[in-house]
């Protein structure tokens, strides 16, 4: 996975996300803005995200859970 | 035999959707829609660690940046493990010092090699050819092109053919034999009588009402 190590800890590009989220971006194409990363890396990267339990997805928006919060620091 | 109708009847077409995939890639697991919005070209490379694919995946990345400001991403593929790719990508920078920017499909399944018609067994039954897939934001292909095995791309010419699709979709015209950025564009041709006779007095550069250009 692009976004999470084999240890279940978030990858540097995975951390970037959580913490583009964390600013306040949700969608996947202002996270894409903020963080500097492609829309495809943004958008699979959130869905590995989401299956870590690191972010929840309402609507077409993305938030951080308490665990995605933590690693976010 | 069986296996040779299998892979021809699954040739995509021209102004199709593109078909859907999942699959592992040195990024990690993508979908085709994960570029929806972009433009993609998808292309196909036989194997790893083989010499004109190496001159391909180099030439690639020097085109990458060009190909970034056109809003175009690139995707590889071959029947190759993501290990196997990892592994050469890393080998092409340390001896070449070119970084391959964008990922690699490992298409071992050979799902998506079969789903785009990319193995034609005249030329090998196990390696995918040299295809490349223009593949537009709304996913639909708008240009296929196949490289026999001992035939290298010419970058030059997928830049151009983005650019001449990008020019005919915003300004609806059409790119004449050996188009480049800069040059005359053709009008489309008119539909109806009266309409090739306004035609000619429209200030076009015109061979005849059927074949007239214009600068952008």
């Amino acid at each position: 996975m692009a976004c999470i190590s084999p240890d279940g800890k978030p990858t540097e590009s995975g951390t970037k996300m959580l913490r583009t989220v964390n600013s306040g971006h949700g969608s996947p194409e202002e996270i894409a803005k903020e963080a500097g990363l492609p829309i495809f890396r943004v958008r699979s990267g959130l869905r590995e995200l989401t299956q870590a339990g690191l972010v929840i997805q309402k609507e077409d928006r993305y938030n951080l859970t308490e665990k995605g919060a933590e690693l976010a620091k | 035999m069986e296996e040779v109708k299998e892979q021809v009847i699954s040739l995509p077409r021209l102004s199709e959707p593109a078909p859907a995939f999942e699959a592992p890639t040195t990024h990690g697991v993508l979908k085709l829609e994960d570029f929806k919005g972009s433009w993609l070209i998808l292309f196909s490379h036989p194997a790893d660690f083989t010499p004109v694919c190496t001159t391909e995946f180099i030439a690639f990345a020097e085109i990458y940046p060009e190909l970034q400001k056109r809003g175009v991403e690139l995707l590889g593929l071959s029947v190759d493990s993501v290990s196997s790719h990892i592994a050469w990508v890393r080998n092409v920078e340390e001896k070449t010092g070119v970084k391959v920017p964008f990922p690699v499909i490992a298409d071992l399944s050979k799902e998506v090699s079969l789903a785009y018609g990319m193995i034609h067994p005249g030329q090998s039954k196990t390696e995918t050819v040299r295809c490349v897939f223009i593949i537009d934001p709304n996913q639909i292909i708008r240009t296929i092109l196949y490289y026999p095995l001992t035939t290298g791309r010419n970058m030059q010419e997928i830049l151009r053919i983005i650019d001449a699709l990008q020019t005919t979709d915003e300004h609806k015209v059409a790119t004449p034999a050996n188009w480049k950025p800069g040059d005359m564009v053709v009008v489309p041709p008119p539909n109806t009588q009266e309409m090739a006779e306004e035609r000619l007095k429209q200030g076009y550069e015109c061979v005849d009402w059927y074949l007239c250009k214009k600068k952008l």
